[in-house]
């Protein structure tokens, strides 16, 4: 039990999002919990590699921040919310100059912050360190967190799983934790910001990302009510391949720097498509638009970086040379790369509103657990971008509803906290069904038919297990399965009722995008699965 | 092809190890990593492409990322994997490295006041250490708890000194003296361990140097 002499604020998930929103509230003198399954360290965030973007002008393009807020509109396909991409983008400078004062260490020339050219974007905006710009920027944050750890403002809670919220009065007034070392459960008060990351667990192996992203907190979080939106845009990277247990990223660096994507015809001559269909920038073409043509494409693609200057692989890449290298035996200095698309991205998420609040008071949520900036496709670059501004201002709205909507009288006891099923052997066979059906309900290319097949199968599936079961009814199941269920059924029923394509959700059955659907789709469970416009 | 995975053991809460037997049937690109996802053993993973530092254990003997280790490099049918032995051991494979986040914070590492704008390719050198501890499990010198705090220790503090504007240097350098330099014997036996293949000897040098530079140059623009 806490008292509550003081509030702190509880984040949940200690990548970019969560750090930066920890950090914006020590600042201001406010106290933070910091739970995360595992250390900052080993956050997906440090995994990103490509950039930041950010209009500085640095590279004598007259680059400014409205061409920004346009390429992200567009690349999204006119989806999210203006006012917030205004937000982001015309912020985005303040906020890869922060990152500068803490030391990132950007490429430079001279002294002077040099950027790349990513997808879907006119200009050269993207700001890096060599392909690991993520690890540069968390270890960044983390020193300058360190300091309020020091003096107390922050207390980092490294193996603690988030298992719900504790909600009174239509308050989210704490959060319920379990400690993965002790294996014990405890309750903390105070408002919650979700930093939780992507869905991955959703579709295991399949992914880019991290295994610790389970996607469990937001499942649970479907589960008590809260709104999500857009589920049915999942990013498919068109550059990953295959090794075990996931999917590598070939970063879209590689394209920036002269990369080009071709296929051999029977002659044996390279074919580069997209250059064909989309002239002189086809490989740097939005990541949607790629990985649709490859799905279509029926050949395997292969990524030429033969081509790149030496000084490039020197100075810009040699660290993903040696990726290359190591996971997939062959040198891209010589030999050209074998890539398909693989799930790297999910633009939808928890719904937030411009200051990133949810549809619960006192509940927050930032980075890519959240629906924020990417519409129906994310730019390369921006979500590093999106975690860092996002993590800033859920942080902003809760110092400001401290002094005036958060009641925060809530002391909570051991009393408070109630039990959570994780699943048994048996149903993670269930799962495992569910996660299958999931991937087949949403690879690149969709029709309603196979979504819907999904949902009787995966409906089926569940309905034969509690029969086999012979229990009373779904309650009976342990949480963890009834909530991987229902965020699933979520996915797909967002996926079938969208009927159009737009960006990374390409409906066979309704090729065309329809103005009447440019709008989030919003889903939310309350006994029974809710869609609203 | 088969490798029979010999894996110590612990329960949570207990101290009293024991050994496990698991036989697995393995493709020529699988990890050590790929191993133990289909086993009942607990063990940290997050980004299986050695970027994350979590799955750290012991292989043959020798501190390894599990992920970076293919079974078919490994010779031999048995494969031995213990977890690291310098720290808490946790459940089976699962280590408390908190230890090293603590060592960091006692240290006092962070910066002032604003980066100066060079420096960046120590810097980017030193981030690449992701807090695995394998330096520290081969370490002849480090022991948790102790004033040394390793190459583990080395890499954040260098980045600091690359990048910490000039009033910061001489308390940088105080740190990194009491910390790192006095406690290194300069073994080096990290220096082929390290999975980020940071370059720890030149990153040794360049640090100690690093503020006795920027204090020279300072001078020299006076
Ligand atoms: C290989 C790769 C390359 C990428 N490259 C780029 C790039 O170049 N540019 C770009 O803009 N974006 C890139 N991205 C995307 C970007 O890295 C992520 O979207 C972003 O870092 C997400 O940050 P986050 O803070 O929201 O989440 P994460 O960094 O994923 O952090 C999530 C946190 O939540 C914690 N957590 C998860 N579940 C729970 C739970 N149940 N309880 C408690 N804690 C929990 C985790 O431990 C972690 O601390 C890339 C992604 C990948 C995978
Ligand atoms: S210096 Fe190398 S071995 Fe040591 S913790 Fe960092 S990455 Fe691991
Ligand atoms: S799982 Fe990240 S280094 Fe092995």
């Amino acid at each position: 039990m806490t008292n509550n002499t003081r509030i702190s604020v509880n984040v949940i998930g200690a990548g970019l999002a969560g750090l930066s929103a920890a950090k914006e509230l020590a600042e201001r003198g406010v106290y933070v919990r910091l739970f995360s399954v595992q250390a900052s360290e080993r956050a997906q965030s440090n995994l990103a590699e490509g950039g930041i973007n950010a209009c500085l002008d640095v590279m004598g393009e007259n680059d400014t921040w409205i061409e920004h807020y346009e390429d992200t509109m567009k690349g999204g396909c006119y989806l999210a919310d203006p006012d917030m991409v205004k937000n982001l983008t015309e912020n985005a400078p303040e906020v890869v100059m922060e990152m500068d004062r803490l030391g990132v260490p950007f490429h430079r020339a001279d002294g002077h912050i040099i950027q790349r050219n990513f997808g879907g974007q006119k200009k050269k905006r993207t700001t890096y360190a060599m392909s690991s710009t993520g690890k540069v920027l968390v270890v960044a944050l983390i020193d300058a967190v360190r300091k309020y750890e020091h003096s107390g403002y922050v207390k980092r809670y490294p193996h603690h799983r988030f298992e719900k919220i504790i909600i009174k009065n239509s308050e989210c007034v704490g959060v319920q934790i379990y400690d993965i070392y002790t294996h014990t459960r405890s309750v903390f008060e105070g408002p919650v910001i979700i930093a939780c990351g992507g869905f991955n667990g959703m579709f295991p192996g399949l992914t880019t990302g991290t295994t610790a992203n389970t996607g469990l907190a937001a499942a649970e979080l479907f589960s008590q009510g809260i709104e999500f939106a857009n589920l049915e845009f999942i990013q498919y990277h068109p550059t990953t391949t295959e090794i075990t247990g996931k999917r590598l990223l070939i970063s879209e660096a590689a394209r920036g720097e002269g990369g080009r994507l071709f296929y051999i015809r029977a002659d044996g001559s390279y074919c580069y498509f997209m250059e064909d269909k989309y002239g002189e920038r086809g490989n740097l073409m939005p990541r949607d638009v790629i990985s649709r043509e490859m799905a279509m494409l029926g050949h395997q693609v292969y990524l030429n970086l033969m081509e790149l200057t030496e000084d490039t692989w020197t100075n810009k890449l040699s660290d993903l040379r040696d990726e290359i290298m190591h996971y997939m035996s062959i040198d891209p200095k010589i030999q050209p790369v074998p890539v398909s698309p693989g799930i790297h991205y999910f633009m939808g998420g928890i719904k937030v509103d411009i200051g990133h609040h949810t549809n619960l008071t006192g509940l927050y949520a930032a980075g890519e657990c959240a629906c924020a900036y990417h519409g129906a496709n994310r730019l390369g670059g921006n979500s590093l971008l999106g975690a860092i501004y996002g993590g800033q201002t859920a942080a902003r709205s809760i110092l400001a509803d401290m002094a005036d909507s958060l009641k925060n009288d809530y002391a909570l006891s051991d009393g408070d906290i109630t039990d959570y099923k994780y699943m048994s052997d048996a149903d993670k066979k269930i799962s495992s069904v569910i996660e299958h059906e999931l991937a087949n309900g949403l690879g690149i290319i969709r029709n309603g038919k196979s979504l819907q097949r999904a949902i009787d199968n995966i409906n089926n599936s569940i309905n034969n297990y509690i029969q086999s079961l012979d229990i009373a009814g779904e309650q009976q199941l342990s949480d963890e399965l009834i909530n991987r269920y229902r965020f699933a059924i979520a996915m797909l029923t967002s996926a079938l009722e969208r009927r159009e394509s737009r960006g990374a959700h390409t409906r066979e059955d309704y090729p065309d995008t329809l103005e009447e659907y440019r709008r989030t789709s919003v889903i939310k469970w309350s006994g029974k699965m809710f869609i609203q416009e | 092809m088969k490798k029979v995975l010999h894996i110590r053991r612990q329960k949570a809460g207990s101290n009293d190890a024991y050994w496990e037997d698991f036989i697995y049937e393995y493709k020529e690109a699988d990890t050590v990593a790929t191993a133990l996802m289909t086993l009942p053993v607990v063990w940290e993973h997050s980004c299986l492409q050695k970027r994350c530092g979590a799955c750290a254990v012991v292989i043959n003997g020798i501190p390894r990322l599990a992920c970076d280790t293919r079974l078919s490099s490994l010779k031999g049918q048995r494969v031995v994997i213990e977890p690291l032995r310098k720290f808490p051991v946790v459940e089976d494979l699962l280590v408390d490295r908190s230890s090293m986040m603590d060592k960091l914070r006692e240290m006092e590492l962070w910066l002032n006041d604003d980066a100066v704008p060079d420096g960046e390719k120590m810097a980017f050198e030193a981030s690449k250490c992701l807090q695995c501890g394998l330096c520290l499990e081969v370490c002849p010198n480090f022991y948790v708890g102790g004033k040394f705090g390793g190459m583990a220790a080395m890499a954040p503090t260098a980045r600091l000194l690359n990048k910490a504007p000039e009033d910061q240097q001489p308390e940088l350098s105080k740190i990194y003296d009491q910390n790192i330099y006095e406690g290194c014997a300069k073994s080096l036996a990290c220096r082929n361990i390290c999975p980020a293949q940071i370059d720890i000897e030149n990153l040794l040098v360049k640090s100690a140097a690093a503020s006795i530079w920027k204090i020279f140059r300072k001078k020299r623009k006076i």
